[in-house]
């Protein structure tokens, strides 16, 4: 009983919050409903006794929108997110897209032949949840991550404007870095 | 292993939590007296100094409160009362003796979080008041969080695979006879600089530092302002105390009973902080981050390796 309460409290939230994302005219106020709606997605994983997850959830995300307010003051004609702007282009186009996914997904959980429980729940559910994701494709899951991860040092690497011949001459044989800002350690 | 602890801690712990940052406000108060007004001379000057934050917080609930156009109100708000109100809640897992308001299985990952809400909490409080100087104060704390949280994040990590287990109690548990900061001292070392780090506070004030006008904290006034910077205090206040489960023993300690090996033990280490503030000048981030990225994070990755090596020839 206590469990719906709290599932359908979380679960209104979140869309609500969802909503109001693309409802805000600043950036802040979109980061962070957006922060609040997965916070509230974290709450309902942590429902589920996956206690572990729903709490990466929670750290992940809370993180991850603090660093999108750092790529605001990086990337976006938005100085420091001070202006107002919308989330929204194409705007008839947007949510109709978005009513068709809502619909389609909310028909599919209401379509789809759920199992019923047989047998207890397993002692830890988290466990069990990474072996029947991860445990047959464990490499492919390995070469995945490697894969991101080179994705992401080459995207700041492509990015950045000043590269190696820029810090330590054309030959790379200058002993210390030419910095606009230098460093803690002393180079 | 540690017992549930009674209902009434719940209330108990916001509480005590106010008691300890006051106190260690006070402390602060005494050293840097010291400093910049030399020896108090007698002891009533001496309370009298110690009192100096109980005076400031009586002198904010009373003070006027000051705007700026085209605030955010809600945004500033929010970011100030989640600085307590996360500090509090990583609290909740921190054990007194051997027991904790709460001993979730994935109790260090929930430390780890609530001190991420603290974070993004600050770049609020910052961002709000529509403010330059502000704005910065908060953007510097963002920058301050990248730098500190990989090091810090290997080195809770340290001592959780110690234990080979993420729940606060069992990480305790498994120190029964030597403690952690014996066998990963770089792991202890890194830890307490970003505590310091992560209540913003110290060598590491930069986010609200002079240079910038108090930056995130220059126009709040009144209670927003006692609220965050005692916020602050009771954040440096839960980040000191988990030390003492992760890196020296919990509640473990000859003759003593486990609560007051924790007192004795955290008092210790906030002793150790606020005197050490006094050897090292504001960081400015650019350099912080440097030194993290190229020998923090190497050195902690090679504290956890030392640390795998020998829980898996265990």
């Amino acid at each position: 009983m206590l469990d719906d309460v709290i599932f359908w409290v979380l679960a209104l939230l979140a869309v609500a919050s969802g909503v109001m994302v693309f409802r805000f005219d600043s950036m802040a106020r979109a980061t962070y409903a957006l922060l609040t709606s997965l916070l509230c997605v974290g709450g309902e994983v942590l429902l589920l006794g996956l206690d572990y997850l729903g709490v990466v959830i929670v750290l992940m995300m809370t993180i991850e929108m603090a660093i999108m307010a750092v790529f605001m003051v990086m990337y976006m004609m938005n100085p420091a997110g001070l202006m107002p702007m919308t989330m929204v282009h194409n705007k008839k186009g947007a949510a109709v897209i978005c009513a068709a996914v809502f619909a389609a997904l909310a028909a599919g959980i209401l379509l789809a032949p759920w199992l019923s429980r047989r047998g207890r729940p397993s002692a830890d559910p988290t466990m069990d949840l990474g072996l029947s994701l991860m445990g047959p494709q464990m490499l492919t899951m390995m070469t995945l991550g490697l894969a991101l991860f080179a994705t992401i040092v080459a995207t700041v690497v492509l990015a950045t404007r000043r590269g190696r011949y820029d810090r330590f001459g054309d030959d790379l044989k200058a002993r210390t870095a030419d910095d606009p800002v230098r460093g803690g350690m002393g180079r | 292993m540690p017992d549930a602890a009674p209902l009434w801690a719940t209330v108990i712990l916001p509480v005590a939590l106010a008691v300890a940052a006051v106190i260690t406000a006070g402390l602060d108060a005494v050293v840097s007296g010291v400093a910049e007004r030399g020896h108090a001379g007698s002891v009533g000057e001496a309370g009298r100094r110690a009192m100096a934050p109980l005076r400031e917080a009586l002198r904010l609930l009373v003070q006027q409160p000051r705007r700026t156009t085209a605030a955010d109100r809600l945004l500033e708000r929010l970011g100030v009362v989640l600085v307590p109100v996360a500090a509090v809640l990583a609290g909740a897992v921190l054990p007194w003796g051997f027991r904790s308001v709460s001993d979730p299985s994935v109790g260090v990952v929930w430390f780890n979080t609530m001190e991420a809400l603290a974070w993004a909490a600050v770049w609020l409080a910052g961002w709000g008041p529509n403010s330059a100087l502000s704005l910065i104060g908060g953007y510097r704390f963002l920058a301050q969080g990248l730098a500190y949280e990989l090091p810090h994040m290997f080195a809770i990590t340290t001592a959780a695979l110690g234990a080979e287990s993420l729940r606060v109690g069992d990480v305790v548990a498994a120190q029964d006879g030597l403690w952690f900061v014996v066998w990963m001292p770089v792991a202890f070392v890194v830890y307490l600089l970003s505590a310091l780090a992560m209540a913003f506070w110290g060598p590491f004030e930069y986010p609200l530092a002079r240079d910038a006008a108090g930056g995130a904290a220059v126009e709040l006034t009144g209670v927003d302002r006692l609220v965050l910077l005692g916020g602050r205090w009771m954040l440096l206040v839960v980040t000191a105390g988990f030390s003492v489960p992760l890196f020296l023993g919990g509640g473990h300690g000859p003759l003593l009973p486990g609560w007051a090996w924790t007192l004795l033990k955290t008092a210790a280490v906030l002793a150790l902080l606020v005197a050490g503030r006094r050897l090292l000048p504001t960081l400015r981030m650019e350099r912080y981050t440097e030194l993290a990225w190229m020998v923090l994070v190497p050195l902690t990755l090679l504290q956890a390796l030392v640390v795998a090596i020998v829980v898996l020839n265990r």
